[in-house]
C-alpha cells in the first residue's frame, strides 16, 4: 500500500495557480470535520486534451450530506462520477491524482469497478427504472450480485423501498411494472434501487430537477432522514435546497474547488468573495 | 388595418399533403387488397364442384364441359367461351381445355346424371355412368348404377390396403437394407482399394475384405432379386385390380372405360346440395393440407411444399436470429465508432439490397460446393469415390443457410437500432449498481430492445418465406420423394432435398406442360404461402405486442 501523502508530495511541483488556494480551504474544512469516508487529492481529470477539474483536493464527510454547488459546466458532475469510476464509460478520458477510500486509490486500474459501484451508488438526474416489475427493480443490485434467497431479497426490497418511502404506496402492486408509477415514485424507487445494494456513499446527481415541488419535498425528507446510514453527496442547482438538505457545501467555480465546508458557514459567513457572489445570485 | 386575407388557408394549412399522404396510403393498401382478392377469388373456388353442361354446338357436335371464363376479341368483338372439356386421352392432341366462339354455341344443358371422375392420371372425367364391370368384385347387383360404382370403388380401395399396401410396405423395407448394403459395399471397396495403395497393408487384412465385399455382394443381389420378384408381384396385383371398369357414356354416343381403380373420386354436380357441396370442398382441401403432388403438381395435395416451407423458414430462423441479433448487439454496444465501424454499417446496409440469387449462387459455391464437398470427403469418402453426394450436392440445411445469410442483415439492423435507442441513462444506472456490462446487456439492454429486435425478425421472416430464386439452385426440387422429417434415424435429414410452396408456383405456373390444367393450383398455392406467412407473422407479431407491454417504457 502506497502513502496517500508521499504520492501528494510528489505532486506538489505541478501545482495549478490555485491549488495552493484550495489546499487551505480544504484544511480549514478538514480541521471541523468528522472522520473522512473519502479523501480527494489532487484530483485531476482530462476529457482528452481539456482540463475540466484542476486539482481537487477534498475530503467527503462519513454519514453527512455534502452538497456540490456551482455554476453550471463547473465540473460538479464531472467530480461525483469520479467518486464512483461512472466516467470510465466515456472514451478519452483521463485523471490524475487520488481518491482514498478506506486507504485504497480508488482511482487505481486495478481497482475493481464492480465492487466500488456496489460500495458507492448513484442516482441520476432523469429517473430510469428498468423495464421490470417494481420488486425486481429494487432487486436488481442484488439480483446480479448473484443472491437469490427469496427471503432476504423480500426483506430488503421491503426495507429499501420502505426507506425511500415508497413502501405505502407500491406495497400492493409490487409484481407491476415499474414503468406504471409517477416521476415522483420514479426516482424513489431509484434511489430505493440504490440503497438496495447497501452502499456507504450514495451519490445524487440533481436527483430533484426533473421533479415538482411535492415529489422534491418527499426526496429532501428521504434526504434528511438517511443521514447518518449513509454518506450522501448531493449536486444540486438549488440553494434552498442546498441549505435544507445539506450539512457540508462545497462551491466549484471552473473545475476548481472555491470553498468548502459547513453548510451553515459557507452560506452565512462565505469567506471567498466568489462564493457570496455565487449564492447570492449575482453570477452563474 | 387591412382585413386578414382569407383564401390562402387552404395552401398555408398544408390540407393538399395530407390528402397526398392519405391518398398514397390508399393506393397501397388496395393494391394489397386487389392482389389478395384475385388470389382469394380465383384459389377459393377452386374447389368447389361447378356445374357441367351438356353442350350442343350448332355443328350438332356434343360434349361435356364446365364452362371457365369468357373473353372477347378486341378486333372483331367476338366473344368466345373456354371449357374445361376433361377426357384427355380422348381428344387428338391431348388436351382438355376447349375454346367455342359465342354464336356456335347452340344449346347448354344441366343433366342431373353427368358425373365428374377425378383419377390418378389423365386429369378428371366427364361422362354418364352407365354401368359398371366387375367380375373379380362381388357388387350388389339390383341397386342403382351410382351405388354400385361407390361399392366397387370401396372394394377397390379395400383390396388395395390388403394386397398392394403390404407388399409396397415389403418392398420400402427391403429398399431400405439394400441401400445399407450397398452403402456397406462401397465402403469396403473403398477400403479395399486404398490398400491397395499402400502396399505395406497386411494382406491377411485384404483377404478378410475381399471376402466381406463378396458376402455384401452376394446379399446386394439377393435383396434386389427380391425386391424385383415382390414388385412384378404388386404389379400384377395392380394390375388385377384394373380389371374393374365403369362404362361411361359420352354426349357423342361413344362409350369409354374408366378402370374403378384409377378413380379418386366421383361427383355429380348438378345433382348435389349445397350441404353435399360443401363436404366435397372440404374434403378437397383437407386432402390439399394433408396429400402429396399428383399428375406432375396440378392435382393433389400440397403438404410436401408446405412442410419443406415451414421446415425453412424454421431452420432459416434458428440460424439468422442468434447471429444477426449477436452482430447487432456488438456493433450497437460494444463496437467503438470509427471508420471501421461505420464501414461495416454501411456493408451490413448494402446487403440487404444485394440481389438474392446472388446470395443463391454464393450458398452453392460456399455451403454445396465448400463446406458440403468437404463434409462428405470427411464423412462419406466412400460415397464420394462413386460420385454420389450426401452434404455435396443442394437440400435443406444449406437452403435455410443461405436464406439465413439473405436475412441476417435486416436482424443485425434492426438489433443495432434497437440497442442504440435504448437511452444512456439506462445503461448507467445498471452500471451504477454494480452490474457488469454483459448483465446490463442480459438483464436490461436486450429485453428492452427485444420488440425492436422482433420487428426486424418478422420482417426478416417474410422474406425469407417469399423468397424462391436462392432455393432453385440450393436443393428445392419439383418433387422430392421423401419429406425432411421421417421416423428413419436419424429423423431429422437436413441433407434431403425438399418441396417448397414458392418454387411450387413458379413450377406449375411456368414449367407445367399444361398450362391450364395447372392454373388453379396455381391460385391455391399462392394463396396457402400467403396465409402461412401471415400465421407465422401474426405469431411473432403478437409475441412483439406482448414483450412491448412488458418492456417499453412509457416516457423514456
Ligand atoms: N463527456 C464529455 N466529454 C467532453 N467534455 C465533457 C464531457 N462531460 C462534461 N464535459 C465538460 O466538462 C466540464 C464539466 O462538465 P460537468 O458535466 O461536470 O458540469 P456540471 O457542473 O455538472 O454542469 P451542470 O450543472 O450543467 O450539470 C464542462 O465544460 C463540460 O463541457
Ligand atoms: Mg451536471
Amino acid at each position: 500500500m502506497k502513502m496517500p501523502w508521499m504520492i501528494a508530495d510528489e505532486k506538489t511541483t505541478n501545482m495549478s495557480p490555485s491549488h495552493a488556494e484550495q489546499a487551505t480551504a480544504a484544511a480549514a474544512a478538514r480541521a471541523e470535520l468528522p472522520a473522512p469516508i473519502a479523501r480527494v487529492h489532487d484530483l485531476r481529470l482530462f476529457y482528452g486534451a481539456t482540463e475540466a477539474l484542476h486539482g481537487i483536493v477534498m475530503d467527503f464527510p462519513r454519514h453527512q450530506v455534502t452538497s456540490l454547488i456551482g455554476p453550471s459546466g463547473c465540473g460538479k458532475s464531472t467530480l461525483l462520477r469520479c467518486l464512483n469510476r461512472m466516467n470510465d464509460l466515456i472514451d478519452d478520458v483521463r485523471t490524475t491524482g487520488q481518491i482514498l477510500m478506506d486507504g485504497q486509490d480508488i482511482t487505481d486500474p486495478a481497482v475493481d469497478v464492480i465492487e466500488l459501484r456496489r460500495r458507492v451508488g448513484m442516482v441520476f438526474q432523469r429517473p430510469t427504472p428498468f423495464p421490470k416489475s417494481i420488486y425486481e427493480n429494487v432487486a436488481y443490485g442484488l439480483r446480479i450480485a448473484g443472491v437469490r434467497d427469496r427471503a432476504t431479497l423480500d426483506e430488503v426490497v421491503e426495507s429499501s423501498l420502505q426507506r425511500a418511502a415508497l413502501w405505502d404506496e407500491v406495497k400492493d402492486r409490487l409484481g407491476e411494472s415499474a414503468m406504471g408509477l409517477s416521476g415522483g415514485q420514479h426516482q424513489r424507487l431509484c434511489i430505493a434501487r440504490a440503497i438496495a445494494v447497501n452502499p456507504e456513499i450514495i451519490l445524487m446527481d440533481e436527483p430533484c430537477s426533473a421533479l415538482d415541488p411535492r415529489s422534491t419535498a418527499r426526496i429532501e425528507e428521504l434526504i434528511s432522514a438517511l443521514r447518518g446510514q449513509y454518506t450522501i453527496i448531493i449536486v444540486t442547482h438549488n440553494m434552498q435546497q442546498a441549505a435544507r438538505v445539506s450539512n457540508f457545501t462545497a462551491f466549484l467555480y471552473e473545475g476548481t474547488l472555491i470553498e468548502f465546508g459547513a453548510t451553515t458557514q459557507v452560506f452565512t459567513t462565505p469567506r471567498k468573495k466568489e462564493t457570496e457572489d455565487y449564492i447570492t445570485g449575482r453570477f452563474g | 388595418m387591412t382585413p386578414i386575407r382569407h383564401g390562402t388557408r387552404f395552401w398555408r394549412q398544408g390540407e393538399p399533403l395530407v390528402w397526398a399522404t392519405g391518398g398514397t396510403l390508399a393506393f397501397v393498401l388496395l393494391s394489397t387488397v386487389l392482389l389478395i382478392g384475385v388470389v382469394l377469388v380465383h384459389g377459393l373456388g377452386v374447389f368447389w364442384p361447378s356445374p357441367v353442361a351438356e353442350i350442343t354446338l350448332a355443328d350438332g357436335t356434343r360434349f361435356h364441359g364446365q364452362q371457365v371464363q369468357t373473353e372477347t376479341h378486341p378486333g372483331t368483338g367476338g366473344v368466345s367461351v373456354q371449357f374445361k372439356t376433361a377426357n384427355r386421352e380422348l381428344d387428338p392432341q391431348r388436351l382438355d381445355f376447349r375454346w367455342v366462339a359465342q354464336e356456335a354455341l347452340h344449346r347448354l344443358d344441366y343433366p342431373a346424371d353427368v358425373m365428374v371422375v377425378e383419377r390418378l392420371e389423365n386429369g378428371s372425367f366427364f361422362g354418364c355412368l352407365e354401368r359398371v364391370d366387375a367380375a373379380g368384385l362381388d357388387l350388389p347387383a339390383d341397386v342403382p348404377v351410382l351405388e354400385q360404382l361407390v361399392a366397387a370403388l370401396t372394394a377397390v380401395r379395400s383390396e388395395r390396403a390388403a394386397r398392394i399396401a403390404p407388399l409396397a410396405a415389403q418392398i420400402q423395407t427391403l429398399n431400405r437394407e439394400l441401400q445399407r448394403v450397398q452403402d456397406t459395399l462401397l465402403r469396403l471397396r473403398y477400403r479395399r482399394q486404398r490398400s491397395v495403395e499402400q502396399p505395406d497393408a497386411a494382406a491377411d487384412a485384404n483377404a478378410t475384405c475381399d471376402a466381406a465385399i463378396a458376402r455384401a455382394a452376394a446379399r446386394q443381389q439377393e435383396l434386389q432379386a427380391r425386391s424385383d420378384e415382390l414388385g412384378a408381384e404388386q404389379r400384377a396385383v395392380a394390375a388385377a385390380l384394373r380389371q374393374a371398369t365403369a362404362v361411361f357414356r359420352l354426349p357423342s354416343g361413344d362409350t369409354h372405360n374408366v378402370a374403378v381403380a384409377d378413380m379418386v373420386r366421383v361427383w355429380q354436380p348438378n345433382a348435389m346440395s349445397v350441404w353435399a357441396k360443401c363436404r366435397h370442398y372440404a374434403a378437397k382441401v383437407w386432402e390439399l393440407l394433408s396429400d402429396e403432388p399428383r399428375e406432375s403438381n396440378t392435382e393433389g395435395g400440397l403438404f410436401p411444399a408446405i412442410f419443406g416451407t415451414v421446415m425453412l423458414v424454421f431452420l432459416m430462423a434458428i440460424t439468422c436470429f442468434p447471429l444477426g441479433v449477436v452482430a447487432g448487439v456488438y456493433l450497437g454496444e460494444y463496437a467503438r465508432e470509427g471508420p471501421l465501424v461505420k464501414t461495416v454499417r454501411i456493408a451490413v446496409n448494402n446487403l440487404a439490397g444485394v440481389p438474392s440469387i446472388v446470395y443463391g449462387i454464393f450458398g452453392l459455391g460456399f455451403f454445396v460446393y465448400g463446406i458440403g464437398r468437404l463434409l462428405d470427403e470427411w464423412f462419406y469418402p466412400h460415397l464420394v469415390e462413386a460420385n454420389k453426394m450426401v452434404f455435396g450436392t443442394g437440400g435443406l440445411l444449406w437452403a435455410s443457410l443461405t436464406l439465413g445469410l439473405l436475412t441476417v442483415p435486416v436482424v443485425i439492423v434492426s438489433t443495432e437500432e434497437a440497442i442504440r435507442t435504448i437511452p444512456q441513462g439506462v445503461r448507467a444506472s445498471s452500471l451504477a449498481l454494480g452490474a457488469t456490462k454483459f448483465q446490463t446487456l442480459v438483464r436490461v439492454l436486450l429485453p428492452m430492445s427485444s420488440p425492436g429486435i422482433m420487428t426486424g425478425f418478422i420482417l426478416a421472416m417474410a422474406r425469407a418465406a417469399g423468397e424462391v430464386a436462392p432455393l432453385m439452385i440450393t436443393g428445392v426440387v419439383k418433387l422430392a420423394p421423401t419429406l425432411p422429417v421421417d421416423t428413419q434415424f436419424p429423423y431429422f435429414h437436413p441433407d434431403r432435398k425438399f418441396m417448397h410452396l414458392g418454387f411450387h408456383i413458379f413450377d406449375i405456373g411456368f414449367q407445367s406442360p399444361n398450362v391450364e390444367a395447372s392454373k388453379p393450383m396455381v391460385f391455391v398455392t399462392t394463396f396457402l404461402l400467403v396465409l402461412i406467412v401471415l400465421v407465422m407473422s401474426s405469431v411473432a407479431i403478437y409475441l412483439r405486442n406482448s414483450m412491448r407491454r412488458r418492456f417499453q417504457s412509457r416516457d423514456i
